[in-house]
């Protein structure tokens, strides 16, 4: 068994780590950390019969996860303190919008960046006022810069000079380079509110949000912690209107995909449509699981395959080779 | 990994991965009289590994990863792969130890009281604490003091003491029977060699001890000595601790009870002679 497929296990059934050999736990926290899972690991083994190390590695994890939850609610405040001047309403996204809500998803999650939507006609504004209020941009690079601003669907990162924080500032869930354009202003009108003038988005959108970073977006590194929100959001929300709705931003067949995956990886309860298999799920599930027992990626050629997919989806052809060949004679080589 | 290796020091397990035989061997050697993780399931994982299949073993250079990474960190020549082994160590208590509070500072006990010392790089942590190693007191670690926030105990972290440049003859003429392990030279802080710590403080190593001085030492000065106030003592510490603002709550309230109970010195000291009169006066007027 790979070792994915054995933080899968204890995710989904934690009695089932029950009679690991010490060689077993040590994979299983190894890959835990590595795809940033070891403090859902802490809570889902909570109370579990386990070795003592693995008991006071997993207590470490849940304390870490709590600063961790502490720590990106505070960042959310900041950043709704920065915009609230300029009228500008704080839409949450991943994590921080997880643990604000106090959903299962966000129960020992790590959260790393802050993720925030505004509307796109007002991302300039949103940009002065938290460069105002301490952001600084991270990036030097003038043509990663200038490819951010004019391609992605975000703002190049800010960091926080104080709390060496970083934020991205979304305008949609896509980069305008793909061929899928959900339809942002459904986003933030359908938005809710959290009750502390933060928002986050609907829960289909949410659901979508999650199935486009997986599928329709990028490489799948960290799959598995993505996987692990979209099981734990349709346990608590079930899957109404999602078909709909994913119909409206052009991602249903990113959503079908998750909720396949979810079935098949967690167990997830969906609905009979969304639980076939094909030949190229079992591609996705292989390069979801790659990691070894000391929790590194492995299936290279799978990963590559994989990073040049994301890159694919991400650009049309022409504009694809160009920017691989700006960013590899910039040093960068892939996965 | 091809080569590995298991190892307790303190109250922490680490496995250690290699993809050279010798990083692994210089350990095992090294590290004979150590324990095994607890349970066979250690809290920390070193990965040494070169970039590309062929660094193997064309011009082969020791990347440093494991379960806490710090991004940009520079390869080493395989020649210093022990260097490289014990900084991924070093590493993952630093990114990674949420147990206890850390302190960047060496330890001694003796009579089951803790003389903690810190300092910047170059303050004489690591030879004066294995120069009263030679003097009978039990070595604790020279890198990391573990502090339990519980119980306000230090925990020893005795691993390989970290001898550099001057260093190094200063402490094979105190300690000419001890085991040293290869001259490590053009390492990026010098010339390097690590002295295994003694039979007393390898057995004893999971036996905490309650704090009882707080030395900063600083090298290279005539003798003197003074009083310091808490409040320095706490921004020091906070300074010298890389999981302080981790621990939250915890980490401050396991400083400030250290801080309030512990008496501090500064001294300053223009040779090891004359530092060691220093801590063997301050310590025998607790």
């Amino acid at each position: 068994m790979t070792s994915g497929a054995l933080l899968v296990g204890a995710l989904r059934e934690p009695v089932s780590t029950i009679g690991l050999s010490p060689a077993q736990w040590t994979a299983l926290l190894a890959i835990a950390r590595a795809e940033q899972l070891i403090g859902t690991l802490g809570y889902r083994l909570h109370g579990m019969p386990v070795p003592a190390p693995v008991a006071r590695i997993l207590e470490e994890a849940r304390h870490s996860a709590e600063q961790g939850r502490t720590a990106a609610l505070w960042e959310a405040e900041m950043a709704r303190r920065a915009l609230a001047p300029v009228g500008i309403a704080v839409i949450l996204l991943k994590g921080t919008a997880f643990v604000a809500a106090g959903l299962s998803a966000g129960v020992g999650r790590s959260i790393g960046d802050l993720d925030i939507l505004v509307p796109h006609a007002r991302i300039g504004e949103a940009e002065a006022a938290l460069l105002a209020a301490g952001w600084e941009w991270v990036k030097p690079d003038a043509y990663d810069d200038a490819y951010y601003r004019r391609w992605m669907h975000e703002l190049p990162p800010l960091i926080h000079r104080e709390r060496d924080r970083m934020i991205d500032v979304h305008h949609t869930i896509l980069p305008l380079t793909a061929r899928i354009t959900p339809d942002a202003e459904a986003l933030i009108a359908d938005s809710v509110a959290l009750g502390s003038e933060l928002r986050m988005l609907s829960p289909p959108d949410v659901l979508c949000h999650a199935a486009a970073h997986l599928f329709a977006d990028g490489d799948l590194a960290g799959g598995l912690r993505n996987l692990w929100d979209i099981h734990c959001l349709v346990e608590e929300w079930g899957t109404a209107g999602l078909h709909d709705r994913a119909r409206l931003h052009g991602l249903a067949p990113a959503v079908a995909r998750a909720m396949r995956q979810a079935h098949r990886l967690y167990g997830t309860a969906v609905p009979e449509e969304w639980r076939g298999w094909t030949t190229q799920d079992a591609l996705y599930r292989h390069r979801l699981l790659a990691r070894d027992g000391w929790g590194r990626p492995t299936r290279r050629l799978t990963r590559l395959a994989f990073y040049m997919r994301g890159h694919a989806l991400r650009m049309p052809p022409a504009m694809l080779a160009r920017h691989l060949v700006t960013k590899w004679r910039k040093g960068h080589a892939p996965g | 990994m091809r080569h590995v290796t298991q190892l307790r020091i303190g109250p922490v397990g680490f496995r250690v991965g290699s993809d050279w035989r010798q990083p692994i061997a210089a350990l095992q050697d090294l590290y004979r009289d150590y324990p095994a993780p607890e349970d066979g399931i250690p809290d920390f994982n070193v990965h040494l590994f070169a970039a590309r299949p062929w660094r193997r073993v064309l011009r082969p250079a020791v990347h440093i990863g494991g379960d806490f990474v710090m991004p940009g960190a520079a390869p080493l020549p395989l020649a210093q792969g022990l260097l490289a082994a014990e900084m991924g160590m070093n590493l993952q208590m630093a990114l990674g130890q949420r147990r206890y509070l850390l302190l960047h500072a060496s330890a001694v006990e003796r009579g089951g009281k803790a003389l903690l010392m810190t300092g910047l790089s170059g303050a004489g942590k690591s030879t004066l604490a294995a120069l009263l190693m030679a003097r009978g007191w039990r070595l604790m670690g020279d890198e990391f003091a573990l502090i339990d926030p519980d119980t306000g105990l230090v925990h020893g972290f005795p691993r390989l003491i970290s001898l550099k440049n001057e260093a190094i003859r200063v402490a094979q003429r105190a300690l000419p029977k001890a085991r040293f392990g290869p001259l490590l030279e053009g390492t990026p802080k010098g010339t390097i060699r690590h002295l295994v710590p003694d039979a007393a403080a390898i057995a004893a190593m999971a036996r905490p001890a309650v704090p009882a001085l707080l030395l900063f030492p600083s090298f290279g000065f005539e003798a003197g000595e003074r009083e310091v106030l808490p409040s320095e003592v706490f921004v020091r510490l906070t300074q010298a601790s890389t999981n302080y603002v981790a621990l939250t709550e915890r980490g401050f309230t396991a400083l400030a009870d250290l801080v309030r109970t512990v008496p501090a010195r500064a001294i300053d000291y223009p040779d090891t002679a004359t530092a060691l009169a220093q801590v063997e006066r301050l310590w025998s007027a607790l």
